[in-house]
């Protein structure tokens, strides 16, 4: 689905974000982008969707080089940024402008999703709330059956019962044929949806490997004292969370924001075991 | 469903499956939700339930009919209980007898508080 080949980025010449870097993406996953803030999360999705051009070094995404902005291409594509305009117009005036650049566009789909998330359809969209706006763009790029699904940070600015309705839309929203990819901060909202842990720090991919592989290398639990064995540990209130070397094949629960804290703080340690 | 911190979510939501057989809300020869529609219902990635799957049909309690769905094995009871056995045995016996050996609890007491709590509990 996705290929990228020794990409080399940087907003400018000094100062590179990306450094020689390569990796595949494939369908029939979710993937969850994780990073620092200014890592380039979102720069990478822009990349991906030909919103920014490479320096040097490739990118093939379903075929196509995004940079070239090909329809056939573009028409396959739905990216929700975390920051968007949408124009003083109702929702069925936006469909009407926009739905006919996606020829897969499912208008009953979108409807659905528009009645499941509650939004009034009588209103203009510039007067929609943050989160009823982001809930509106979910919904159209969803309903265009793109193959490639792009979001950064869908979450923000989700009421609760938002967030539970978003999970269960993703739930049914990934398809063998399709990719999705989701950055996020907000892991405790997504952790379980996600099946692929990709995470940017220094300038290329610190770590790319699916929850399976993670917790068959990786155990993730709660100790009383720390010893030479574990990796990385934050206190808490009866110990400390700990991830250590999965010694004895236990089948923990993955802690995604222990692990992200892990890495930055130990990368060298846990270099070896994904590589 | 509210998930516990300390397991793999694909063996909660086997556990959930199990229960569901044991209570006898899916019986035997029944349908299973597909992938799909217990991934939405858990909100979780279609990939941890088709995990979930894959595991049960090893152990015999579901079965895939091609191109139907996952189905309640016939003998699913039976073979949720044996899982159910190996996994107590291996998981959670050996902290009931850390606790045994650390506060010296002889087997008459151990057994004569068993049969109490049996008496209390199922008015065997």
């Amino acid at each position: 689905m996705i290929n990228i080949n020794n990409l080399n980025f940087g907003y400018s010449k000094h100062k590179p974000l990306f450094k020689n870097m390569s990796m595949r993406l494939s369908n029939g996953h979710i993937y969850g982008l994780l990073g620092k803030n200014g890592a380039g999360k979102s720069t990478l999705l822009k990349n991906l969707a030909g919103l920014v051009y490479a320096q040097s070094g490739t990118l093939d995404v379903l075929g196509y080089d995004p940079a070239k902005r090909q329809p056939a291409l573009l028409e396959q594509i739905c990216f929700i940024p975390e920051e968007f305009y949408l124009p003083a117009v109702k929702i069925n005036a936006y469909i009407k402008a926009n739905a006919p650049f996606y020829k897969n566009f499912d208008h009953s789909y979108f409807t659905a999703l528009i009645k499941e998330f509650d939004i009034p359809v009588e209103q203009k969209l510039i007067n929609m709330s943050y989160g009823q706006k982001k809930k509106v763009i979910i919904a159209f790029g969803l309903a265009t059956q793109a193959k490639l699904v792009i979001m950064d940070e869908p979450t923000n600015g989700l009421d609760i019962p938002s967030k539970a309705q978003f999970r269960k839309i993703m739930a049914s929203a990934m398809t063998d044929e399709r990719c999705i990819i989701i950055s996020t901060h907000q892991v405790r909202d997504l952790d379980n949806l996600i099946d692929t842990v990709i995470m940017l720090d220094e300038n290329d991919i610190a770590l790319k490997a699916t929850v399976q592989e993670i917790t068959e290398k990786l155990t993730f639990k709660k100790v009383k004292e720390i010893d030479d064995s574990i990796f990385y540990a934050e206190p808490s209130l009866s110990g400390y969370n700990a991830v250590m070397p999965n010694y004895h094949q236990e089948e923990s629960k993955l802690d995604m924001e222990l692990l992200f804290n892990a890495i930055l703080a130990e990368k060298i340690k846990f270099k070896p075991l994904f590589s | 469903m509210e998930f516990r911190d300390n397991k793999a979510i694909y063996l909660q939501i086997a556990e959930y499956v199990c229960e569901h057989i044991l209570l006898g809300k899916w019986k035997a020869d029944e349908k299973v939700p597909s992938v799909r529609e217990l991934a939405v219902e858990m909100e979780v990635n279609p990939n941890t339930v088709m995990r979930t799957y894959e595991l049960l049909q090893n152990k015999n309690i579901i079965k895939n009919k091609r191109g139907i769905g996952f189905f309640v094995d016939e003998a699913a009871t039976e073979h949720v209980k044996s899982y159910r056995k190996q996994q107590f045995i291996a998981d959670e016996l050996p902290v009931v007898f850390r606790n045994i050996y650390l506060l010296n609890i002889g087997f008459d007491e151990l057994e004569n508080q068993y049969k109490t709590f049996v008496k209390e509990n199922f008015n065997a």
